[in-house]
């Protein structure tokens, strides 16, 4: 039996007019020729947008990472288009997979080679809490050698959910203050990791 | 012609008398054992022997028995004749308050990393082995994690409350 035939039969015609996606204007005040606002949230706005993810993918979440960034999925849209194979280069360090203890300095030494402002997303149970590996040679949560911003939970998570984590970092990427990394409460966070 | 455990068997007896011991032959492959002290003696002799000839380690590996006081640690030899194509599994017992084995690196340079491999998980001691540290686990790890004695679970982690999980 033939397949049915479910796409385009009655085609739609692309509209070319109004599609095009614009985000929105961060509050301020706009008057004649000029739009005053806060610079964190233009900052922020930029930032948000073109987030450049390092992808450190040890198992199975990885899987699901690739289906997401291929065409069905698309994490392009989200303004992570390109992904960085270089930490120097990456804003979000997305680990995804089990970290077995032996793994925890290298994903540190990784985590400290981002440049500020950096954030973390922890997908999987692994990642999070060592998942189902109970064991003597698994890191149980990464949290436990640098600091996560986002948890996804699942096992793996299926990309929906994955970017649903990435639009949390946006949000929290959007609404970083200016000078957050300089506050006393980001250095006592460091140092409770033994960072810097 | 073709080498049969029988006479691998005889061969071993003929050479080592009573210091080989429990034949057993599960699923047509022959398993023994020696006395400590003697295993590499015995796996020269199979190297050697032209009858014998095995001269590949397929696999070395240790098991812990804890119920076997003075016996706790077996190291299981894996030997293979390339030309025969016939297997034979060898073991050693120790005590593991003092796991002494002598190392079979001499002989086969593959039991380098597997003898590390071996003393990482069970703490097996080969005497002899030029470079016996930990190779699979963190360098900073104070135990064997392989010997029966731990419980399953990670023991550092503190956010798995016991009422939740139902331990």
């Amino acid at each position: 039996m033939a397949r049915p035939v479910r796409f385009n039969i009655h085609p739609i015609a692309a509209d070319i007019k109004n599609n095009i996606s614009v985000t929105e204007m961060p509050p301020g005040h706009t008057g004649e020729g000029f739009f005053a606002t806060r610079l964190s949230d233009v900052v922020g706005l930029a930032r948000k947008n073109s987030i450049w993810p390092l992808p450190f993918a040890t198992s199975c979440c990885g899987i699901e990472f690739m289906a997401l960034m291929g065409s069905h999925y698309d994490f392009a849209r989200f303004g992570a288009e390109r992904l960085g194979f270089s930490p120097r280069q990456c804003d979000l360090l997305m680990v995804m997979g089990t970290i077995a203890k032996k793994m925890g300095p290298p994903l540190k030494q990784v985590y400290l080679q981002m440049a500020e402002p950096r954030w973390v997303m922890a997908v999987g149970a692994c990642a999070a809490s060592g998942g189902i590996f109970d064991s003597y040679s698994v890191l149980q949560g990464i949290d436990q050698i640098i600091p996560v911003d986002v948890y996804v939970p699942g096992c793996p998570p299926r990309p929906e959910a994955i970017i649903d984590g990435f639009l949390r970092i946006q949000d929290l990427v959007g609404e970083e203050r200016l000078r957050r990394r300089n506050s006393e409460q980001y250095q006592g966070l460091m140092d409770s990791y033994g960072i810097k | 012609m073709s080498l049969t455990n029988e006479t691998i068997k005889e061969q071993l007896i003929g050479k080592f008398g009573e210091q080989v011991s429990h034949f057993e032959e599960p699923y047509g492959m022959l398993s023994f054992e020696s006395l400590n002290e003697i295993n590499l003696k015995v796996m020269q002799f199979l190297y050697d022997e032209p009858g014998l000839q095995f001269r590949f380690l397929t696999d070395l590996c240790a098991v812990h028995f804890p119920g076997q006081t003075g016996r706790e640690i077996a190291v299981v030899y894996h030997l293979h004749n390339l030309v025969e194509n016939v297997r034979i599994r060898f073991k050693v017992f120790t005590d593991i308050e003092k796991p002494d084995v002598f190392t079979a690196t001499q002989l086969f340079s593959a039991a380098n990393w597997m003898e590390r491999e071996t003393f990482d998980f069970y703490g097996v001691n080969f005497v002899g082995h030029p470079n016996l540290k930990r190779i699979l686990n963190v360098d900073e790890m104070d135990y064997f994690p392989m010997r029966k004695e731990y419980p399953l679970e990670e023991q550092t982690r503190i956010d798995k409350d016991d009422a939740m999980f139902g331990r």
